[in-house]
């Protein structure tokens, strides 16, 4: 599976750049990584939630890097999703703060039936990817992804026709998503 | 609780989900006009037992780890558009189309190309936050959206500037006023009469209310000295060239949106029918009479509530006459100060288009009696 997308974050180019090559902080804005291990500076070690309730893990290795520029990643041989991508920085013109641009292949686990499995859990790579950057630049910009009563983790485009209603949450559904 | 239903239930209290939320325990809320477009069902993305409304005021009980200007205690007139402040629509002053208070913009681009700003109480697609027809409210953003009341004037002066005061503001604001020109405001609803106010404190030398209720005729012609036209009785575009003298009015503004009526019942039957069959969402006739009606050069500040598409656009008119149209949700934290100057100097004095006090329990007749008009009602103000 392919995707690609872009977001303008109104943030000098640096910080933006160095936010995204600290992986450690991706849980943070990525609806799917639980955990990022930073093993070395080109090595780390993730671990994701993958389509009906399975957790997956893969080593990713950055194959190019240009400090305000560009990384490049791919997967280590035996990861259980085998990915690759690069995400490229520019400034905005003006004062229009910093463009990120990102492209993603990946194959999902389980091969091309896999494919059709995560797409039945409504898992749209290319909504992911929107949604993903979506949150990053919210994080970015004010500092964590914003949430709604009707969306508790933030944007999520899969989910929209299971939303919660615009009323308060219950104590339990307000547990896991509170600051 | 579906299309024509509003129930009082009983839902949990709000709590902080974000570091910048604070909780506010209301103590005075409004029915907005725009609060009958959900009502009717003509905006999409409303769900079973979301909360509605976007004109509420209160208490701050609770704030969240990261609020630093509000305090528990303060008193706050909530801006009915969720803004971020740190975005660069925010920076420079578009609160309305904030780019990161809707969670649900993916929704909202699909149907508009981009997203506008969350909205407390208004469907999923603007977010699917619960509104301020309620006992509590959280409020994202508390530093940046919150005006803090420090004086003792009650709820009812100040309410207003949590949306339809600085919404018709705006919509004055937009037809760059200068001295001599006359404006002509479609709807003297409370959004209209708040245009009209405006336009005459920016400097109009007369304006024109239209609009077929006579009671709210009255409110504007007795507290604003205002002309009139019913346009049950009167051919507006004949009318307003009468009163111009041929020119035309410099500046129209619509303040009636989406569900307009039209005299003309074959333009009405057009309309309303291509609504109910859902292939034409909004009924323009305002928006339509104001463009031809504006002067050569003029300018139609748009206010009123669209909501998707509309048919038989007068886009030649607009081009060949040099007409420009400026619109937008209303910017509501650029005009919250500077309105309540207003209010504190005696400038305006925004408790005139209330026409029903009710408790926050009888909301569901307060729907019905806007709605439909009954005993001439104007506004709605709910007490919790």
């Amino acid at each position: 599976m392919h995707a690609n997308s872009a977001v303008t974050v109104l943030r000098p180019i640096d910080e933006v750049y160095g936010f995204w090559r600290d992986f450690g902080n991706f849980p943070q804005f990525m609806q799917h990584v639980l955990e990022v291990k930073v093993y070395d500076d080109t090595r780390s070690h993730w671990r994701a939630a993958g389509p009906a309730g399975k957790t997956v893990e893969w080593d990713a290795i950055v194959t190019e890097e240009r400090p305000d520029e560009l990384i490049a990643w791919q997967s280590a041989e035996g990861a259980d999703v085998a990915n690759r991508g690069v995400v490229r920085f520019s400034p905005a013109p003006g004062d229009r703060g910093t463009e990120v641009r990102v492209e993603i292949e990946y194959t999902p686990p389980g091969g091309p039936l896999g494919t059709l499995v995560a797409k039945l859990f409504g898992e749209e790579p290319q909504q992911q990817v929107d949604d993903d950057l979506r949150r990053f630049k919210q994080v970015m910009e004010v500092g964590e992804v914003v949430r709604s009563e009707g969306t508790p983790d933030g944007a999520h485009t899969a989910g929209l026709l299971e939303q919660h209603p615009g009323q308060p949450l219950t104590e339990d559904e307000a547990r896991n998503v509170r600051p | 609780m579906g299309k024509e239903t509003v129930e009082v239930r009983d839902v949990p209290d709000p709590t902080i989900l974000n570091s910048q939320d604070a909780i506010v325990r209301i103590s005075s809320t409004a029915i907005c006009g725009s609060d009958l477009h959900l009502y009717s069902g003509f905006v999409p993305t409303m769900k079973k037992g979301d909360v509605l409304g976007h004109e509420f005021m209160g208490e701050v009980v609770e704030v969240g780890p990261d609020v630093h200007r509000l305090r528990v205690g303060d008193r706050v007139v909530v801006p009915f558009p969720i803004a971020c402040g740190a975005c660069a629509s925010c920076r420079q002053g578009l609160f309305s189309v904030c780019e990161n208070s809707n969670p649900n913009a993916a929704i909202a681009e699909k149907l508009m190309g981009h997203s506008p700003a969350g909205v407390y109480g208004y469907s999923h697609m603007l977010g699917g936050y619960p509104g301020g027809q309620a006992q509590y409210a959280r409020v994202p953003f508390a530093d940046v959206g919150p005006l803090k009341i420090e004086s003792d004037l009650p709820d009812e002066k100040v309410l207003f500037l949590s949306d339809i005061l600085p919404t018709g503001y705006m919509g004055a604001e937009m037809c760059d006023i200068t001295g001599g020109d006359v404006v002509a405001v479609w709807g003297a609803g409370p959004v209209g009469h708040f245009a009209m106010a405006s336009a005459l404190m920016l400097g109009a030398a007369k304006v024109v209310a239209i609009d077929r209720f006579d009671y709210r005729l009255a409110i504007a012609r007795e507290n604003l000295g205002v002309e009139t036209l019913n346009y049950e009785q009167v051919d507006v575009l004949e009318a307003l060239r009468d009163l111009t003298a041929g020119r035309g009015p410099d500046a129209c503004i619509d303040a009636v949106g989406l569900e307009a009526h039209s005299p003309s019942a074959i333009l009405q039957a057009y309309d309303r029918v291509k609504q109910v069959t859902r292939t034409e969402p909004d009924r323009p006739h305002a928006l339509r009479e104001a463009i031809l009606a504006c002067r050569n050069g003029g300018v139609v500040s748009v206010i009123g509530v669209y909501g998707g598409f509309v048919d038989k656009f007068p886009m030649g008119s607009v081009m060949n006459r040099s007409l420009t149209i400026r619109t937008g949700q209303c910017h509501v934290h650029r005009y919250m100060p500077r309105l309540l100057e207003r209010i504190e100097a005696g400038d305006i004095d925004p408790t005139c288009v209330i026409t029903h006090r009710m408790s926050l329990d009888d909301a569901p007749d307060g729907y019905l009696m806007f709605r439909d008009k009954l005993d001439d009602c104007n506004k709605v103000v709910l007490t919790p």
